[in-house]
C-alpha cells in the first residue's frame, strides 16, 4: 500500500471512530471530541516542531498553553475600571520595576569583568530590585484584589474580540519561551526537559496566586464567545424553522450549531498552521532544522548557528501551543488555573506527537484526534470493563464500589502502555517522517 | 534572651522542618542520581516509584494494622516498610525487564528512555490511582510528638518554643542509617565497587568482567528501596496523595542536578540546599525580626520573600542558577 493511501486510511479510520461515537453515544459528544481534537493536534503540531524537527525536549506545554488561557482572559474579559483606577497603575509600575530590575542585572552582567565583585553587584541588585518591586507592588494588589472580591477582584481584560486572544495567546507564549530559550536553551537535553518542566509549574502557580492577574483558583467565568449562544439561537424564529426542517428540537439544534461552528472556526486555524509547518518542513528553513537536529556538531561545521535555530523554533513552537490554549479556553468560555495538570497537558499532548510519529506534522494531527478520541473514550469503557469485573461481587461490597470508583484512572494507564507499545514497535509512529 | 528566643523560634519554623524534608528529598535525589549513574538517562517516573512502593506500604500497615500489631509510639508504617520495598522492587525489576532492558540491549539515546520513562510514569500513575485512588491518605499511627513547643516552653521559660515531631525524628534516624548503609555498600562490597566501575567507565568495567546486568539488577533494587524509604518518610510527615509525589519530581531533580548528577553525595548536599531554601524564602520572618531588631524597626508586614505557593520556583531558581554557572554541579557530576 502507498503512504499516501496508508494515511488516508489511518485518517479515515479516525473519522470513523468519531463517527461511530456520534451514532452510538450522541453527535454532541462526537462534536466535543471533534473539537479537542482540532486543539489537540494543533498543540501537536507546536510540539513536533521543537521535538520532530529540532530534537527539542520541551516539557512544559502546560505552561504555554495555560499562557494561552491568560491571554484570553486578557484581551477578551470586561476590564474592571475601578480596579484600574484604585490600583492598575501601582501594579504596572511595580511590573516596569520589576522588569527594569532583570535588565539592570543582565547589563550588569554582561558589562563587568569577571570576578567577585561582578557577584556580589549582581546579587546586591536583584536583592534591592525584589524589595523594590515587592514594595511597589503588593499596596496595588491588595487594593485591587479587595475590589468586590465574589465577582471581580481582578483588573480585568481589554474587553476586546475574543478571537484577537488567539494571536495574543501565540504571542505572550512566544515571549515567554523567549526568556526561557535565552536561558535554557544551552542545556543539555535532559537538563532542558527539568527546566522547562519547572517553568510550567511556575507559571500555573503565578496564574493560581495572582488573583489581580487572572482571579487564580476563583477562575474567570463567562469569557465572551465567538460564535452565538445557545438561548439566542433558541430565540430565533429562522433558526428553530431551520432546525423543524432537519426534525430536530431547538435544544439540540442549537447546541450542534453552536460546536460545529467552533469546529469550523478551529478547522481554519488546524489547517493555517499545518500548511505552514508543511512548508517549513519542505523548507530550506526546515532541512536546515533536520540538519542540525541530526547532527549538531557537523551543522555547526557548516556555519550554521545551532543556538539561533534553537531558540527560533523553541519560540514558534511554543507559540502554536499558546495559539492552541487561547482556543482551548474560548472553547470553555472559562479560564481555570486549577485544572492545568501535567499529565494532561504536556504529557499526553507528548503522547499524541510520539505515537503520530514524530518528524511528522500529518502524524502529529491524527495523533491529536487519536488519541483525544481514546483518552476521553477509555474512560467509558473503563466504565464498562470494571462493571464486569464487579459484576460478580456482592452488591454493596468495597471492592465493588472501589473498582467502580477507579474506573477513571485507567485512561493514565492506556496511555502509558500505548506510549510504550508505539516506541517499542514502531518507534517511527503511525506517520513515519 | 531575646536573641535566644528568636533563635528557637528559627530552629522550631526553619531548621527541624528543613532538616525533615531535606532528608527525604536528599533520598529521593539519590535515586535519581544512581539511575543516572548506572543506566544513564533521567528518570522521570521516580516520583512515581515513591508513590507506588508507598502505597504498597500503606497497603501493608493496613494489613497490619487490621492484625492488631502496633509498635506502639512508632508508626506501624516501619514494619510495614520492607514488604513495600519488596513490592517497589517486584514492580521496577519487572518494568527493567519488560520495557528498559530492551532500549539498553540497543544502546538507545538517552533521550528516548526518558520518553520511555514517561510512559512508565503513565503507568505507574494509573496503578497508584486505580488501587489507592486520588485522593489524600494519613497512614502516621504513632505518637505525634516527641516533645511539643509547650514541654520546651515549660521546660526553659522561654517565649518560644521547639517542637519535635516523631515523624521528624523518624525521618533524620532512618534517612542517616539509610545514607550510611549505602555508602558502605558502594565503597566497601564488591558489588558496590563494580557499581561505581560501571558508573565511571562503562566499557573498562565490562571488559574487568564486570556483569552489566548484575550491576543493572542491583541498582534498580538500591533505588526500588530508596524510593519507598523516601516516599514512606514523606508521607509519614505530611501525607500520601499521588499528584504531590509526581510534584516532588521538580525539587528532587533540582537536588541532583545541583549536587551533580552520578555524585551521591552530591544528591544529599543537594536535597538539603533545596530544602533549606525553600523554608528559608517561603517562611514569614516576622516573629524572628521582632526579638532581633529594636523597636523602632520592627517590620509591618509578614516579611515573606515569597508565598509557600512558589516553593517550585525556588527549587526552581537555585537549578537555574546551579546550570548557568556550574553545569555539572557542586559536586562535579557527569556532564554528557
Amino acid at each position: 500500500m502507498s503512504q499516501g493511501l496508508r494515511n488516508a486510511a489511518l485518517f479515515a479510520g479516525v473519522g470513523l471512530l468519531i463517527v461511530l461515537t456520534g451514532f452510538v453515544q450522541s453527535w454532541n459528544t462526537a462534536l466535543v471530541i471533534l473539537n479537542m481534537g482540532l486543539v489537540s493536534a494543533i498543540m501537536a503540531i507546536g510540539v513536533n516542531l521543537q521535538w520532530g524537527f529540532a530534537g527539542l525536549f520541551n516539557v512544559g506545554v502546560m505552561g504555554f498553553v495555560a499562557l494561552g488561557g491568560l491571554a484570553a482572559v486578557l484581551v477578551a474579559a470586561d476590564p474592571v475600571p475601578e480596579a484600574w483606577s484604585a490600583g492598575g497603575a501601582r501594579v504596572m509600575a511595580g511590573l516596569v520595576l520589576g522588569a527594569l530590575t532583570i535588565a539592570a542585572a543582565a547589563l550588569f552582567w554582561a558589562r563587568m569583568a569577571p570576578g567577585r565583585a561582578r557577584a556580589l553587584g549582581l546579587v546586591a541588585i536583584l536583592l534591592v530590585g525584589f524589595f523594590a518591586f515587592r514594595a511597589v507592588l503588593d499596596p496595588g494588589v491588595a487594593v485591587i484584589e479587595a475590589i468586590d472580591p465574589a465577582a471581580t477582584g481582578y483588573l480585568g481584560g481589554l474587553g476586546l474580540p475574543i478571537l484577537l486572544s488567539w494571536p495574543a495567546g501565540g504571542l505572550l507564549a512566544a515571549g515567554a519561551a523567549w526568556v526561557i530559550g535565552k536561558t535554557a536553551l544551552g542545556l543539555r537535553s535532559d537538563y532542558l526537559a527539568i527546566a522547562t518542566l519547572g517553568i510550567a509549574e511556575i507559571i500555573i502557580a503565578v496564574m493560581k496566586n495572582e488573583d489581580w492577574l487572572s482571579r487564580g483558583v476563583k477562575n474567570v467565568i463567562g469569557l465572551p464567545r465567538p460564535v452565538p449562544y445557545e438561548v439566542d439561537l433558541q430565540r430565533s424564529e429562522t433558526f428553530v424553522a431551520r432546525a423543524a426542517e432537519f426534525g430536530l428540537d431547538p435544544m439540540t439544534a442549537s447546541g450542534l450549531w453552536v460546536k460545529a461552528a467552533y469546529g469550523l472556526l478551529f478547522a481554519a486555524v488546524l489547517l493555517a498552521i499545518f500548511v505552514l509547518a508543511q512548508l517549513a518542513l519542505h523548507s530550506p528553513w526546515g532541512r536546515m532544522m533536520r540538519a542540525i537536529r541530526d547532527n549538531e556538531t557537523a551543522a555547526e561545521a557548516m556555519g550554521k548557528n545551532v543556538t539561533r535555530r534553537h531558540l527560533q523554533v523553541f519560540i514558534l513552537g511554543s507559540a502554536i501551543c499558546g495559539i492552541g490554549g487561547a482556543m482551548m479556553t474560548t472553547l470553555d468560555g472559562q479560564l481555570t488555573p486549577s485544572s492545568y495538570q501535567p499529565l494532561r497537558f504536556t504529557f499526553l499532548v507528548w503522547v499524541m506527537v510520539i505515537v503520530g510519529g514524530s518528524g511528522s506534522n500529518l502524524g502529529a494531527v491524527l495523533g491529536g484526534f487519536l488519541i483525544w478520541f481514546l483518552w476521553v473514550q477509555v474512560e467509558p469503557m473503563g466504565q464498562l470493563l470494571m462493571s464486569t469485573l464487579a459484576s460478580g461481587l456482592p452488591e454493596g461490597s468495597d471492592l465493588r464500589a472501589h473498582l467502580l470508583d477507579s474506573a477513571a484512572h485507567v485512561r493514565l494507564l492506556t496511555m502509558g502502555v500505548i506510549l510504550l507499545l508505539v516506541l517499542r514497535f514502531s518507534p517511527r509512529g503511525l506517520i513515519p517522517e | 534572651m531575646d536573641f535566644l528566643n528568636a533563635l528557637v523560634a528559627l530552629l522550631n519554623f526553619v531548621v527541624v522542618p528543613a532538616t525533615a524534608y531535606g532528608a527525604q528529598l536528599a533520598l529521593g535525589a539519590l535515586g535519581v542520581t544512581l539511575v543516572y549513574g548506572i543506566l544513564r538517562f533521567s528518570n522521570f517516573a521516580h516520583g512515581d516509584t515513591m508513590a507506588f512502593g508507598t502505597m504498597a506500604t500503606i497497603l501493608f500497615t493496613w494489613g497490619l494494622q487490621a492484625a492488631g500489631i502496633s509498635l506502639g509510639p512508632v508508626p506501624t508504617a516501619l514494619l510495614a516498610l520492607p514488604a513495600g520495598i519488596a513490592a517497589a522492587a517486584l514492580l521496577v525489576l519487572g518494568t527493567d525487564r519488560a520495557v528498559y532492558r530492551f532500549y539498553r540491549r540497543r544502546k538507545a539515546n538517552p533521550v528516548i528512555l526518558v520518553i520511555v520513562s514517561m510512559g512508565v510514569m503513565f503507568i505507574y500513575n494509573g496503578l497508584v490511582r486505580l488501587v489507592i485512588g486520588p485522593g489524600d491518605r494519613n497512614f502516621d499511627d504513632g505518637a505525634r510528638f516527641i516533645f511539643t513547643v509547650r514541654d520546651f516552653r515549660e521546660a526553659t521559660g522561654l517565649d518560644e518554643g521547639v517542637g519535635l515531631r516523631t515523624s521528624q525524628a523518624i525521618t533524620v534516624i532512618t534517612a542517616v542509617i539509610v545514607v550510611a548503609v549505602l555508602f558502605w555498600f558502594l565503597n566497601h562490597t564488591r558489588t558496590g565497587k563494580s557499581m561505581r566501575a560501571f558508573s565511571d567507565n562503562e566499557d573498562l568495567a565490562l571488559l574487568s568482567g564486570i556483569n552489566p546486568e548484575r550491576v543493572v539488577m542491583v541498582t534498580w533494587l538500591i533505588v526500588a528501596a530508596l524510593a519507598t524509604v523516601a516516599g514512606v518518610l514523606y508521607g509519614l510527615d505530611k501525607s500520601f496523595r499521588p499528584l504531590t509525589y509526581f510534584q516532588l519530581l521538580l525539587p528532587i531533580f533540582a537536588a541532583a542536578i545541583v549536587g551533580g548528577l552520578g555524585s551521591p553525595l552530591g544528591a544529599i548536599a543537594g536535597g538539603f540546599v533545596i530544602a533549606f531554601s525553600e523554608v528559608t524564602i517561603t517562611y514569614a520572618w516576622k516573629k524572628v525580626l521582632e526579638y532581633l531588631l529594636p523597636q523602632s524597626l520592627e517590620p509591618s508586614g509578614l516579611v515573606q520573600l515569597l508565598s509557600t505557593d512558589y516553593k517550585f520556583a525556588v527549587s526552581f531558581m537555585i537549578l537555574v542558577v546551579v546550570l548557568l554557572f556550574r553545569p555539572t554541579g557542586l559536586f562535579r557530576g557527569k556532564s554528557v
